[in-house]
C-alpha cells in the first residue's frame, strides 16, 4: 500500500492527464489489491496442552504434532481430504520392488525460512537423525522393521535414495510425517519448510507462529502462499472456556469438538458447526484373557470363549450408543478399521445385528440357562462381571451404563466402575486384575502396520491378553501370520487382502467388541475462507496455507 | 421475641427437611418407573407430563432419580455422621478424659489424619477395592469411607472439651468422693459432653453430603445406575447458562436446601454447644 502511495504520488508529478491516468491505475490496482488481500489475518485456535517439543522428529502429542503439522515441510503429503498421497518438497518417488528402497526426486530453488537452501543433504541429515537410537524418534519407530542400518545415498542435489534393511511396508506414505531439518542452519529445527514458523512462545500461554516468507508454494493465481500473516495458538485445556472463547469471536475454529458441544451451537449458529462423519476413532470394549490373571477359572473360561464373546457383542445396542451417548454423531463400529478409512476398509464386514434373543440362544447353546432372571453358567454360577472405564470421561460412563441395561436383558449383572487412569492402565498391564474394560483407540494413520503392535501375539498392547509367548489360539497365530505377511509385502492389492482377512478373524473371534465410530465434529467461523474440514487430523486446519481470514468491518464483527 | 423468630426458622427448617425425607421414601409410590429405567427414546428430554423433570442423558427419569438419589444421600449421610461422631468421641473423648501420653498419642493420629490428603487416599482406596461390587455395596463403601475419615475435627473439639471437664470441680467433687474410672466417665463426663457430640454429629450430615457430592462429581461415589446428589450434580457439567436447561438445576437447589436447613435446624444445639 505504501508503495503505491508512492508511486502515485511520482505520477502526480507529471501532468494532469497522466495523473487521471494515474489515478485510474491507483483505482484498478487498489481494486486488484481488495482481491488478493490474502497475506493477511491470524488465524487463532485453542491447543489443549502445552507442546512438549518443537524438534519435528520428537513430536508424541497432539500440540506438538499441530505446530509439526503447520511449520514442517515434508516430502510427500497424504492429501487429509482425498486420502491420496501427494508431491510436496519431492517431485517425484519411487518404492523398489522389495520395498527397502525409496528414490526421491526433490524441488530445486527452494529455501529453509531462514534463508538455508534446501537440498538431498538435509534429507539425508533428517533421515539420520531420524533413525539414531541415541535419538529415540516416536517418528522412526514406525520404519524400523529389521536390524541394520539406514542408508541415504545423495545421487545429486536434488536426488537421494534411501536404503532400509527391510522392508517398511507402506514406505513412501510414513515420509508425511517426517519433516525435514536443515543439516547447515545455525537454527537447527527452528529453520523450517513448512507454512509457517515459530516466531514466540509463551509456556502456558500462546504459540506465534509467523507466516514463512520462503515458502516455496504459491496458488492457481501464482501468489505466493499461505495467504494468513500469521497464526496464534491459545495453550487452553479447557473445552467450555475454548468453546465460551469461540462464541465470542476470540478464537476462529475448533478443531474437535464433542458431540454436546456440536448440539449447543448447532442450535444456535448452523453455520459454524461441521459434522466430517465417522472418524478413524473407535470405541470398544473387551474382555480379560490373560491365563495368569488373578480371575478365577470359571471367568476366565467364560471371557476366552468366542462364542460368549460374540453373544455379549450381540447383545449390545450400537445403534442406541451412537444415537443417545453420542447424539448421533457416531455410527455403529463394524470392526477394526473404520468405514472412514477409505481403502484399508473391509467393505465385505456389516455391523453386528442387536438380537438379544439370539445372544440368549448362543449363550444357551454354550450351556448357560436363566434362571429367575440371572443367567447362569453350566455350573451354576451367576455371570456377573465389572466392566472398568475411565473416570471423567462422560461419553463412556454414559456407553459403560447404557451396555448394563442391555446386558440385563439377557440376565448378565455388570457393574460399572470407574478408576482414575493410573490404576486403569495398572490393572490392565500389570496385575491383570480386571474382568472387561471400556476404552477408545484413537488412530491417527490410515495404514494397518499402524495397529501392528495390538494385533501381534506377542505385543505388550496385545490388549486382551498382551505379551504372549506364542500364540495361544489358532486364530491369534492366523492373524500374526497375516499382519507379517501384509507388512513384508510392497504389493498393495496383496496386503489389502492379509488385512481384510485380519479384519473378519476380529469379527469371528470378538476380542474387541467394537461399538461405535465416532463422528468428526469441527466449528470453524464464518470469516475463515477455504476450510473444508475433515476426518484425518487435523481436521479443520489441514489446508491451512490456503485458508484466508476475511477481514470484517467493525459494523459486521459487531 | 428474637427467641420466637429463631424458632419459626428452625420450625421451618425442620419442616423442610421432614417433607424432603418424606417425599424421598415415598419415591417408591412418586415415580414408579424407578431410577434405572432407561426411555432412550427420550433421552436428555425437557419436562413433560411423564418426566416432571425431564431425562437425563441416557433416557432416565431425572425426578426417579433425584428422589433415590434424596433417600440415599439422606439416609446414609445421617449413619456416617454417627459412625464419626462415635469415633470422635471415643478417641477424643477419652483423649481429654484420660490426658497424658494417650492424649498426646490420639491427638497425633488425629493429626496425621488431618494432614492426609483426602481425595487421593479416597482415589487409592477406590483403585484397589474389588471391582464387583454391586452399586448397593459400594454406596455403603463410599459413606463408610466418609464416616471413617471424617471424625478428626469433631475429635480434636471433643478432646478440648473434655480436657475442661475433667478438671472441673464437680468431676474433683466426685472424684473426692470416690468415684472413678468408667462410672465416674459414664455418669458425670459423658452427660455434659453430649452437647457437643450432638452439634458434631448435625454439622456432619451436611458435610458427608457435600463430600459424597465432591466424589459423585469425581466417578469416585456411588456406582450407575445407583443415583445420588453427586451424580446429579454431574450434570452440571458443561452448562454454559441456567437457561438452557433450568429443570437440571433441581438437584443443586435441592441439595442447598437441605443442607441450608440442616443448618438452621441445628442452630440451636450450636448455641448450646457454645
Amino acid at each position: 500500500m505504501t508503495d503505491l502511495q508512492g508511486r502515485l504520488a511520482v505520477m502526480g508529478t507529471t501532468t494532469r492527464t497522466t495523473l487521471r491516468k494515474g489515478i485510474l491505475v491507483a483505482i484498478a490496482c487498489l481494486g486488484i489489491l481488495a482481491g488478493s488481500a490474502l497475506a493477511q489475518g491470524e488465524l487463532r485456535f485453542c491447543l489443549r496442552s502445552e507442546p512438549k517439543t518443537f524438534d519435528p522428529l520428537q513430536v508424541e502429542d497432539e500440540s506438538s504434532g499441530a505446530i509439526r503439522y503447520l511449520t514442517g515441510g515434508v516430502l510427500v503429503r497424504l492429501n487429509r481430504q482425498t486420502q491420496a498421497l501427494e508431491p510436496e518438497l519431492a517431485q517425484s518417488w519411487k518404492v523398489s520392488k522389495d520395498g527397502k528402497q525409496i528414490t526421491f526426486k526433490l524441488r530445486s530453488g527452494v529455501s529453509f525460512s531462514d534463508g538455508t537452501p534446501f537440498s538431498a543433504e538435509d534429507v539425508a541429515y533428517t533421515v539420520k537423525q531420524l533413525m539414531d537410537p541415541a535419538l529415540h524418534s516416536p517418528t522412526g519407530d514406525s520404519f524400523r522393521s529389521g536390524p541394520g542400518n539406514v542408508e541415504t545415498n545423495v545421487i545429486s542435489p536434488t536426488q537421494i535414495s534411501i536404503t532400509f534393511p527391510a522392508l517398511v511396508a507402506g514406505l513412501d506414505r510414513q515420509f508425511d510425517q517426517v519433516a525435514i531439518l536443515s543439516a547447515h542452519s545455525a537454527k537447527k529445527e527452528m529453520a523450517v519448510l513448512g507454512p509457517f514458523m515459530v516466531a514466540d512462545y509463551k509456556p502456558g500461554a500462546t504459540v506465534l507462529l509467523k507466516r514463512n516468507p520462503n515458502y516455496w508454494k504459491t496458488d492457481a493465481q501464482g501468489r505466493k502462499l499461505p495467504h494468513l500473516d500469521s497464526i496464534k495458538l491459545d495453550i487452553q485445556p479447557n473445552r467450555d472456556v475454548e468453546m465460551l472463547r469461540f462464541k465470542r469471536g476470540e478464537i476462529d475454529l475448533i478443531n474437535s469438538l464433542d458431540s454436546e458441544y456440536f448440539d449447543k451451537l448447532g442450535t444456535t449458529s448452523p453455520q459454524l458447526v461441521h459434522d466430517a462423519g465417522p472418524s478413524l476413532d473407535s470405541e470398544q470394549m473387551w474382555f480379560n484373557e490373560v491365563a495368569r490373571s488373578p480371575l478365577p477359572g470359571y471367568k476366565k473360561a467364560w471371557f476366552r470363549s468366542a462364542a460368549f464373546r460374540r453373544a455379549i457383542s450381540a447383545a449390545i445396542n450400537r445403534e442406541d450408543l451412537a444415537r443417545v451417548v453420542f447424539r448421533g454423531h457416531a455410527q455403529a463400529a463394524v470392526g477394526p478399521v473404520s468405514p472412514a478409512n477409505k481403502f484399508w476398509f473391509n467393505a465385505r464386514l456389516k455391523p453386528e445385528v442387536h438380537s438379544p434373543d439370539a445372544a440368549l440362544k448362543a449363550l444357551q447353546g454354550e450351556g448357560f440357562r436363566l434362571d429367575n432372571g440371572t443367567l447362569k453358567d453350566k455350573d451354576g454360577n451367576a455371570v456377573v462381571f465389572s466392566i472398568i472405564t475411565n473416570s471423567g470421561n462422560k461419553y463412556r460412563e454414559r456407553m459403560a451404563t447404557m451396555i448394563q441395561e442391555d446386558l440385563q436383558k439377557i440376565g448378565i449383572q455388570v457393574n460399572v466402575v470407574t478408576l482414575d487412569f493410573p490404576s486403569l492402565i495398572e490393572r490392565m498391564t500389570q496385575t491383570f486384575d480386571y474382568e472387561a474394560v471400556l476404552l477408545g483407540l484413537t488412530n491417527v494413520g490410515l495404514d494397518p502396520n499402524e495397529q501392528m503392535n495390538v494385533w501381534l501375539s506377542s505385543s505388550e498392547n496385545h490388549q486382551w491378553n498382551p505379551s504372549e509367548k506364542t500364540p495361544e489360539t489358532a486364530w491369534e497365530a492366523e492373524i500374526d501370520r497375516l499382519m507379517r505377511a501384509q507388512a513384508s509385502s510392497s504389493d498393495a492389492k496383496k496386503r489389502k487382502e492379509s488385512f481384510d482377512r485380519v479384519q473378519e478373524i476380529a469379527v469371528e473371534q470378538a476380542p474387541f467388541i467394537y461399538l461405535v465410530n465416532r463422528n468428526a465434529l469441527s466449528a470453524v467461523a464464518t470469516t475463515v475462507q477455504g476450510a473444508a474440514p475433515v476426518i484425518l487430523v487435523p481436521q479443520t486446519y489441514w489446508n491451512v496455507d490456503r485458508l484466508t481470514i476475511e477481514q470484517l468491518t467493525a459494523a459486521a464483527a459487531k | 421475641m428474637m427467641l420466637s423468630r429463631i424458632n419459626f426458622w428452625r420450625v421451618l427448617a425442620c419442616a423442610v427437611l421432614l417433607t424432603v425425607i418424606g417425599v424421598s421414601l415415598a419415591a417408591n409410590w412418586l415415580a414408579p418407573a424407578g431410577y434405572a429405567k432407561q426411555y432412550r427414546e427420550a433421552a436428555d428430554a425437557a419436562p413433560s407430563r411423564q418426566h416432571w423433570l425431564g431425562t437425563d442423558e441416557i433416557g432416565r427419569d431425572r425426578f426417579a432419580r433425584v428422589l433415590y438419589g434424596t433417600r440415599i444421600s439422606l439416609l446414609l449421610a445421617p449413619a456416617a455422621a454417627l459412625l464419626s461422631t462415635l469415633m470422635a468421641a471415643l478417641v477424643g473423648g477419652l483423649a481429654g478424659y484420660v490426658g497424658g501420653v494417650w492424649a498426646r498419642c490420639a491427638m497425633a493420629v488425629t493429626d496425621l489424619f488431618l494432614s492426609l490428603p483426602w481425595l487421593f487416599l479416597l482415589i487409592t482406596v477406590r483403585a484397589v477395592m474389588p471391582l464387583n461390587v454391586s452399586p448397593l455395596v459400594s454406596v455403603l463403601v463410599t459413606f463408610l469411607m466418609l464416616g471413617l475419615l471424617g471424625w478428626t475435627s469433631a475429635a480434636r473439639v471433643l478432646c478440648s472439651t473434655a480436657t475442661s471437664l475433667r478438671d472441673a470441680d464437680f468431676v474433683r467433687q466426685a472424684r473426692a468422693s470416690g468415684i472413678n474410672g468408667a462410672r465416674l466417665f459414664w455418669i458425670h463426663v459423658l452427660p455434659n459432653l453430649k452437647p457437643v457430640l450432638y452439634a458434631q454429629f448435625w454439622i456432619s450430615i451436611p458435610a458427608f453430603i457435600l463430600s459424597e457430592a465432591n466424589l459423585g462429581i469425581l466417578g469416585l461415589g456411588v456406582a450407575e445406575p445407583m443415583p445420588s446428589w453427586g451424580s446429579l450434580l454431574k450434570e452440571l457439567e458443561g452448562l454454559v447458562s441456567v437457561g438452557e436447561a433450568p429443570w437440571k438445576f433441581v438437584p443443586l437447589i435441592l441439595l442447598v436446601v437441605v443442607v441450608t436447613s440442616f443448618q438452621m435446624a441445628l442452630s440451636r444445639q450450636d448455641e448450646v454447644a457454645a
